[in-house]
């Protein structure tokens, strides 16, 4: 059977672990869980992170990136998009610690990192998660970081958020 | 071909505001402060609130055009608008709404108005509290990502980051509110002056963001009565004319997951050409700018973008003496602003544009020509508004 979502140039699977057991996670349960737009627009997305496998939209047309997903490509205008498997591999393009908790949830998790990610290999569009490790480390714009799949099991709906950390 | 353009057709009559307070301290519904703040204004323009028959507010505004003409017995609406978009995006294009609706023939005497009773309703600086994120939210929410200051520090940080741009840039900012602020009894934060040691010594939010470089919460209305050049003329004040505005959005800044292509940016860069373009000024003739601060590193990129100047010289040129009135290069939220006056979604930052204007500011120049307005920087669309002593530069 063919693969249904065919790597971007040159990429390798995504081969990082996940982040540990259930309950291990970088922001303490209770945060919103992530979910398709109400008509299914990053179904696919969100069901493949599951599989800890990282996908980008990707125009069939004019093979472009764009993320997040849409109808429609914002280059050519077609509506016949799919999705492309990529490496996991990126570069830090923005980043911010938060002190104040925006949450409930997250009153006893400051501060905690949010980092703007490119990926190169996807055309540098760009995702948002959090960075693993010291929660006051020095964070740097440009440095590489690889995408860890932080599985979230023990809810009523399993879900998987894409984390990232420092490679280099 | 005639020149489309409202510059110098329309002009800014009457003011009028309610006490601002601090979220939750309003004795008073929002609603009821909406119809007081477009009475005073009505009533400073000399002009019977019932022959009101324009209204436009913004940021999805809960206080309804037809209930506010009907409680207030205005003859007939011949124009109603909600500019798009959250935050203050929208103060200027709201004023601008209207003076185009006036010079087109809609109607004859149009309110901007604003009425914000954070205590009432929900906070902006709180997060969702719901089970699932969908859509756009999916990518952001999950990660701790919820609240304004988290979606524009990011933003800020880059711009900083590609400039060399120092925290004590932020930080000019702040103090320059805080500073007019105390010239201002009408302030919230009047006789609560910041030195630059408060500031340095102040909880971050979200880095680069202290505690003093987000705007606070309020309640409180405000109001702007805008009719033809003509008529105002004629009325009790000095016309403030509107020379020129501008509305809008650079190329795909709403793009989901931070992915806005431009991405350093306060969303100006398309806008202030063709602001200056209508009004027929450049930076350099601005005598006074009132610069919507929902974040300090906003209004940074806001002063940038419009030519104050270049992105390099940043560190330079934010300093407290340059915002300072009455003799600073380019005096700055001369009534303390969002984040010092009241966070009245910068509608209040117009009111004080008019003030420069008549000579009543608490922190009044002299000889104010030009008085410029931008509004709501990182938000999609966002507007602008450059307001003149005569209808021509």
């Amino acid at each position: 059977m063919s693969d249904p979502y065919p790597a971007s140039g040159g990429a390798t699977a995504t081969a990082a672990p996940p982040s540990g057991a259930n309950g291990d996670y970088y922001l303490p349960v209770g945060l919103p869980m992530p979910a398709p737009s109400p008509e299914g627009l990053g179904a696919e997305f969100w069901d493949a992170v599951k599989r800890h496998e990282l996908l980008v939209q990707r125009c069939n047309a004019c093979q472009a990136f764009q993320w997040g997903p849409e109808y429609v490509c914002n280059e050519c205008h077609s509506f016949d998009l799919g999705y492309a498997r990529v490496s996991g591999r990126g570069r830090i393009f923005s980043w911010e610690r938060a002190w104040y908790p925006v949450h409930p949830a997250l009153k006893d998790a400051l501060p905690y990192i949010v980092v703007l990610v490119e990926l190169p290999d996807a055309g540098n569009v760009r995702m948002v998660g959090n960075l693993l490790g010291d929660r006051r480390q020095e964070v740097v714009i440009g440095a590489e970081v690889e995408a860890v799949f932080e599985d979230h099991n023990d809810g009523k709906v399993p879900y998987t958020l894409v984390q990232w950390r420092r490679t280099g | 071909m005639t020149e489309r353009s409202i510059r110098g057709k329309t002009a800014i009559a009457g003011i009028g505001e309610t006490r601002y307070y601090k979220r939750g301290a309003a004795p008073d519904p929002e609603f009821k402060l909406t119809l007081e703040a477009i009475m005073l204004a009505a009533e400073d323009a000399g002009i019977d609130v019932r022959e009101i028959d324009g209204l436009a507010s913004f940021s999805n505004d809960r206080n309804d055009p037809p209930r506010i003409a009907s409680a207030l017995g205005m003859k007939h609406i011949g124009f109603s608008n909600m500019f798009w978009g959250g935050g203050g995006g929208g103060g200027s294009g709201a004023v601008a709404n209207a003076a185009a609706a006036v010079a087109a023939g809609y109607c004859d005497v149009a309110v901007a108005y604003r009425g914000l009773a954070q205590g009432q309703f929900g906070r902006f600086g709180q997060g969702p509290q719901m089970a699932a994120a969908p859509g756009g939210m999916a990518f952001t929410a999950p990660y701790g990502l919820m609240s304004p200051a988290q979606s524009f520090a990011m933003r800020v940080q880059r711009f900083m980051h590609d400039n060399g741009v120092e925290q004590d840039a932020l930080k000019a900012v702040a103090l320059a509110s805080y500073h007019h602020a105390q010239k201002n009894p009408r302030a919230v934060m009047h006789g609560r002056p910041l030195s630059a040691e408060d500031y340095d010594n102040s909880r971050w939010i979200v880095e680069p963001f202290h505690l003093f470089d987000c705007c606070q919460e309020n309640d409180g209305a405000a109001a702007i009565i805008i009719t033809s050049a003509e008529r105002a003329r004629d009325l009790k004040h000095k016309p403030a004319y509107i020379l020129g505005a501008a509305q809008g959005s650079d190329y795909r800044q709403a793009a989901t997951a931070h992915n806005a292509p431009d991405y350093g940016t306060s969303n100006f860069k398309t806008l202030a050409p063709r602001l200056y373009a209508m009004a027929g000024v450049g930076p350099e003739d601005v005598d006074v700018l009132q610069s919507y601060e929902n974040f300090t590193g906003g209004v940074m990129m806001s002063i940038v973008e419009h030519g104050f100047c270049k992105p390099e010289e940043t560190n330079d040129f934010f300093t407290i003496e340059n915002f300072s009135a009455p003799s600073g290069k380019l005096p700055l939220n001369t009534s303390g602003g969002n984040l010092a006056e009241c966070y009245m979604h910068g509608l209040e930052l117009i009111t004080e544009a008019v003030k420069q204007l008549r000579g009543t500011s608490p922190n009044q120049l002299e000889n104010v020509h030009v008085s410029m307005v931008t509004s709501g920087p990182m938000v999609q669309p966002v507007s602008n508004l450059i307001l003149c002593s005569e209808p021509h530069a």
